[in-house]
């Protein structure tokens, strides 16, 4: 083929594909199309992401199941509620797996995104918005819990420690749970210039009391009042009862199940709020 | 047919404030099809700032823009759905394939699959990265990414091609087989927007630029105009030493139609150059070295501002 003819060749026949349609479509898909590429990119590491999927379940499961769960269950005041000491701690491990998920994909890769490869302002120079490209990162992200939190859902299943009919109930609630924390920490690392630990800070600050203080391990009940509002800001331990309700039937006040439900989707929708709005600013500033 | 008259990008008295900082001040430029069009200017001009409002990503703080007939402000994706960027800080996905870039980004567009795999396989070899087309971007020289970049730019086959500063960085040898890429695309018809603060850049490559400084244009026409309204056709450049060019340009003020005095050398503005490096000889001063030039977009820059463009 000849230089010039290839040149014309390179240079024309998308108008056939879509004209004026271009921008439509990126206007009515364009989060997907975001979506897809930090999914592509997720690609290069599924080995990892498969293999933490699976591990970190079983290491779970192994230490509290018949390690601490031997032992509480066996204990003075016999079962947690007359469950397993793993029925009980179940739940809310699922939900902080998909914390952590979450995390991952809307920590470093979003400030990285701006600072490092700066992805973004790539997405932002084709057709895509800005809180289209913010909600094409916590779609991925969703889809990495997704899969993060069936994964452990179907082990905690085959364990016998989601008896519950209802028990389906307890994957949503986890990656609820996710979402609400990995919105907003798209939102503060879209806002990061540079990192000066606050990720690092955030991790050991925020998540790890959020993990020891939202009643994971141990009723809420069991801490005096005036620390427990920790749980009560906590999704996580709205996600935690909610799925023992679910996955347990472990008693819960009705109108408790619905705030806890409440609080998990207005979590999330103003993260995914929040998180476009810092996209835009970043991006048009 | 006349549409090489169609404006695709119009700007009146075009303002961009950061604060108190006025980096755009009220510019009056028009872009027609098919057009290479240049921004040219040093650091700091304003040059990238209008490169990014043209590009509809960033919002004017006065004046009118019309891009493809549209108003970015309310069109944005719209307009970006038509154009293809060159950013001047490269952001290929440098963890995936070389052709995957070309993949996602076409994606970005909403285009399908079948029909990029065969798009990025031309592009690629528009690109001379054909090679290169499962290798990881981290292992291509700055030279091969900016091509990949230039590529990328034309997935989706835009109205205009904007490049911020598409050679800064690269070494002479990629510095050409770019230029020579760019010049194949304007045969093409495809109208490009450019910013350099390289005038030989400029030369090569624009039909037309402004000359952009502290956010003002200073001048506007094609390099050639420019240099015949704002220069001489020759440049002699002189250098006695640094501590001994002011005296003698004191002694020469007189020769050639005007006179730079810059640190490292004087620049003496005539038509005939070698006459006057012939009437320096002939008043007993020998210069260390000495060469006559045809003037640049460089020496239109130094007459309009006083200072050079790379400093």
């Amino acid at each position: 083929m000849s230089s010039s003819s290839l040149e014309k060749k390179a240079l024309s026949g998308a108008a056939v594909h879509f004209g004026e349609r271009r921008s439509s479509k990126a206007g009515m898909f364009g989060a997907w199309y975001a979506a897809e590429h930090r999914l592509l990119t997720m690609r290069a590491f599924v080995s990892t992401i498969v293999a933490t999927s699976i591990f970190n379940p079983l290491m779970y499961l192994f230490a509290l199941g018949v390690g601490i769960g031997s032992y509480v269950d066996r204990g003075a005041g016999g079962a947690l509620f007359g469950v397993s000491y793993l029925t009980f701690v179940g739940p809310a491990l699922l939900a902080s797996a998909s914390i952590n998920a979450v995390f991952e994909e809307t920590s470093y890769p979003v400030m990285g995104g701006f600072k490092w490869t700066r992805e973004f302002y790539a997405m932002h120079a084709a057709p895509l918005r800005p809180d289209q490209i913010a909600s094409g990162v916590l779609i991925a992200a969703i889809i990495r819990s997704v899969f993060t939190v069936l994964v452990f859902w179907i082990m905690l299943r085959l364990f016998g420690t989601l008896p519950s009919p209802r028990a389906i109930l307890v994957l949503p609630a986890a990656v609820l749970c996710g979402l609400g924390i990995g919105s907003v920490m798209a939102a503060l690392a879209a806002s990061l210039k540079d990192d000066d630990g606050w990720f690092a800070m955030i991790n050991r600050m925020v998540i790890a009391p959020m993990f020891l203080f939202s009643g994971t391990f141990y009723p809420l009940e069991q801490m005096p009042v005036w620390i427990r509002w920790i749980g009560w800001m906590s999704p996580l331990w709205h996600a935690a009862d909610f799925g023992r309700w679910a996955g347990f039937d472990h008693t819960v006040e009705p109108w408790l199940v619905i705030v806890h439900a409440a609080y998990l989707i207005a979590l999330a929708g103003f993260g995914w709020f929040l998180a476009a709005r810092q996209f835009a600013r970043r991006l048009e500033e | 047919m006349n549409n090489n008259d169609e404006i695709m990008i119009r700007a009146e008295a075009l303002t961009k404030k950061y604060g108190e900082f006025t980096a755009v001040d009220g510019i009056n430029f028009s872009v027609k099809k098919g057009e290479s069009f240049g921004l040219l200017g040093p650091n700091g001009a304003g040059k990238s700032t209008t490169m990014r409002m043209i590009a509809a990503v960033s919002k004017r703080s006065g004046g009118e823009l019309t891009i493809l007939g549209k108003d970015p402000d309310r069109d944005g994706p719209d307009i970006r759905a038509h154009l293809g960027v060159v950013p001047q800080t490269d952001n290929l996905d440098t963890e995936i394939k070389v052709k995957d870039n070309l993949y996602v980004y076409g994606r970005y567009f909403g285009l399908p699959g079948k029909f990029l795999r065969e798009k990025s396989r031309d592009l690629l070899e528009f690109a001379q990265l054909t090679e290169k087309a499962d290798a990881k971007v981290d292992t291509l020289s700055g030279g091969m990414k900016r091509r990949l970049t230039i590529a990328r730019a034309l997935i989706n086959e835009p109205d205009i091609l904007l490049l911020d500063e598409p050679t800064t960085g690269l070494d002479p040898q990629a510095r050409h087989i770019l230029w020579d890429r760019l010049f194949r695309l304007k045969e093409e018809g495809v109208t490009q927007v450019i910013t350099t603060h390289y005038m030989d850049e400029a030369e090569q490559l624009c039909d037309r630029l402004i000359v952009i400084d502290q956010g003002k244009i200073m001048a506007e026409g094609s390099p050639a105009e420019l240099i015949q309204r704002y220069s001489s056709r020759e440049v002699a450049e002189l250098r006695f030493g640094s501590d001994r060019n002011a005296t003698a340009a004191d002694k020469l003020a007189d020769l050639g139609d005007r006179m730079e005095i810059l640190p490292d050398r004087i620049l003496i503005y005539a038509d005939n150059g070698e006459a006057v490096l012939e009437a320096v000889a002939s008043r007993g001063f020998k210069p260390l070295t000495s060469l006559v030039r045809r003037s640049s977009l460089e020496d239109v820059f130094l007459r309009l501002t006083g200072r050079s463009l790379v400093e």
